[in-house]
């Protein structure tokens, strides 16, 4: 069979072709535009990236020496060769913690009943551009918010506590708007596959629009989360103190977090504060870089999970 | 009668889209629902489980009764009803779940808890939608492993393991391949014998293969509705000769 299928070799014309096809007039200036605008995105994506790793090369450089266990573990202290970030990074944690275990489940809910259960209406867009809204409100008026509420109203204080619902309500709408997004890729045909077979609303949305939603909720979670542990002027505004003795050990207690000690060091004029600084950069960097690797993580392990 | 429609009328808001039709369908038989896009047909067939009901707009008007109870009745249970009127739908929708997991939520969900019970009616369903000599070495894979034919028999036979009584089917081939439909065509034919089945279908040679009646829709009415050979051989009404001959659709 295979010998029949052979086709005798062709003689192969060296002869240069006749040109029909090459480019003239405007194709030419198509390509043209064509790669003046691939050049134009690689710079600018060139840009971000070089700008972050002089950022990092010049926080390496001025802060890799100063960072050691004692420097992680010590309390803060006048003398800068002396002062530790063990209150600053333990205050980020708790207020991490907190301030998830707050915004996650509330925000999550409110995703599924806007995407889920509310019907279109006047109402649900109003809120629907509200909440849109309210992503973009500078931070320091929900520190405003926190401090006439949370502090002063329910006799809170400065503590973790106020400092955590303060910052859940500035990510409660990241969260709604990304939990939303990620239950809107869900297609129809699948809630309807689920209703079809007698499954109550809530069967559905938990045993399919949420196991296949996860994923895009998770990274949502996280990169709000990640923002919090980067706000500064909220919890300034809400009493957060540049110095504090002690680790919280309580909601209740007062704290500070390491964007304030970082704020706060940069702001003297000794350069050993400025090595404190950096160093301390570095750790809160990291913390950032751990948390979006747990992002990776899960995200992976959910969308093993859903075997699309 | 399994089925008795009386004069239902569907509107989506303003529009109506059915303007009152009279059926009746006899237990353990195939019937074809035929007519040309926008005619009704699905909307019809999405009656009898109640899924218009999900899109918000949607108001059916009339009485649908099916083994003599009126299933619009405000004291029915939804998801009782959709228990014993199984659908499948026009494109394979399986779930992001393994082979077996996909049959097994219909148990699942129903607070069927015996994993010996459960490994059975699933076993039992895939056979009833022969598709278990093609997944019985793979029914921890994913759903999505299958051919397109292969996940439309695992719909079909996801929805006989909640041991439904009517089998609905939205066009179920029209996204297959010609050996998988004859395949599907081959399983509504033997599943007659224990089910009541409706199908939609776009293809009229689908419609005079498999089923025992034909009903043919134009523009919202039920034009005839008649023994499948009689209404393709011999129709009664000018617009059904039209249809069935290709002269409009």
């Amino acid at each position: 069979m295979e010998e029949t299928l052979e086709k005798p070799e062709k003689p192969v014309s060296r002869k240069k072709p006749k040109m029909t096809f090459e480019s003239k007039g405007r194709t030419v200036y198509y390509q043209l535009q064509d790669k003046i605008f691939k050049y134009f995105a690689l710079a600018a994506t060139s840009l971000g990236l070089i700008v972050l790793v002089l950022l990092l090369y010049s926080v390496f450089s001025s802060g890799f020496d100063r960072l050691d266990w004692d420097f992680i573990t010590s309390l803060p202290s006048k003398r800068a060769a002396k002062a530790g970030i063990y209150t600053a990074w333990t205050g980020t944690l708790w207020i991490m913690f907190l301030t998830t275990i707050i915004a996650f489940p509330i925000g999550v809910s409110a995703g599924i009943y806007l995407e889920e259960y509310s019907s279109r209406s006047r109402m649900s867009n109003l809120i629907e551009i509200n909440i849109a809204n309210l992503a973009g409100v500078p931070s320091i008026i929900y520190g405003l918010l926190g401090l006439e509420v949370f502090a002063r109203f329910l006799n809170l204080g400065a503590s973790v506590l106020t400092g955590s619902l303060t910052l859940a309500l500035l990510i409660l709408p990241i969260i709604i708007v990304s939990t939303r997004e990620a239950i809107k890729t869900v297609p129809y045909t699948l809630r309807e596959a689920s209703f079809a077979l007698g499954a109550s609303k809530w069967q559905t949305i938990w045993n399919q629009v949420l196991p296949a939603s996860v994923p895009g909720i998770i990274t949502g979670v996280i990169l709000a989360i990640s923002r919090a542990i980067g706000e500064t002027a909220p919890l300034i505004v809400i009493g957060a103190l540049t110095y504090v003795p002690f680790a919280p050990t309580s909601p209740m207690d007062e704290f500070t977090v390491m964007p304030i000690q970082i704020f706060n060091w940069v702001s003297r004029p000794q350069k050993a504060f400025a090595e404190n600084a950096a160093a301390a950069i570095i750790v809160l960097l990291s913390i950032t870089f751990v948390m979006n690797a747990i992002a990776v993580y899960l995200r992976h392990r959910s969308q093993k999970k859903v075997k699309w | 009668m399994k089925i008795e429609a009386n004069n239902v009328r569907v509107s989506y808001g303003s529009e109506q889209v059915l303007k009152g039709i009279t059926m009746s369908i006899k237990k353990n038989t195939v019937t074809a629902f035929i007519g040309p896009s926008g005619c009704g047909k699905s909307t019809f067939l999405r009656c009898f489980n109640r899924m218009n009901d999900l899109i918000e707009t949607c108001k059916v008007e009339g009485q649908i009764m099916i083994d003599e109870s009126d299933i619009y009745h405000p004291k029915v249970n939804i998801n009782e009803l959709r228990k014993s009127v199984g659908m499948v739908f026009q494109k394979p929708n399986p779930f992001p779940k393994s082979i077996f997991e996909n049959v097994a939520y219909g148990l699942r969900i129903n607070g069927v808890t015996n994993k010996k019970y459960i490994e059975e009616k699933v076993e039992w369903a895939i056979k009833q939608a022969a598709l278990w000599e093609e997944v019985k070495d793979k029914l921890k894979k994913s759903a999505f492993a299958l051919s397109g034919g292969q996940q439309q028999r695992l719909c079909i036979a996801r929805a006989l393991a909640v041991e439904p009584s009517i089998l609905l089917m939205d066009e179920p081939a029209s996204a297959l391949d010609p050996i998988s439909t004859t395949k599907i065509e081959e399983l509504i034919y033997n599943l007659k014998a224990s089910y009541t089945i409706i199908i939609v279908t776009h293809n009229m040679q689908q419609a005079t293969r498999t089923s025992d009646k034909t009903a043919f829709f134009y523009m919202g009415d039920l034009i005839e509705y008649d023994d499948t050979r009689t209404l393709f051989t011999n129709p009664k009404k000018q617009k059904t000769q039209n249809y069935i001959t290709g002269r409009f659709g």
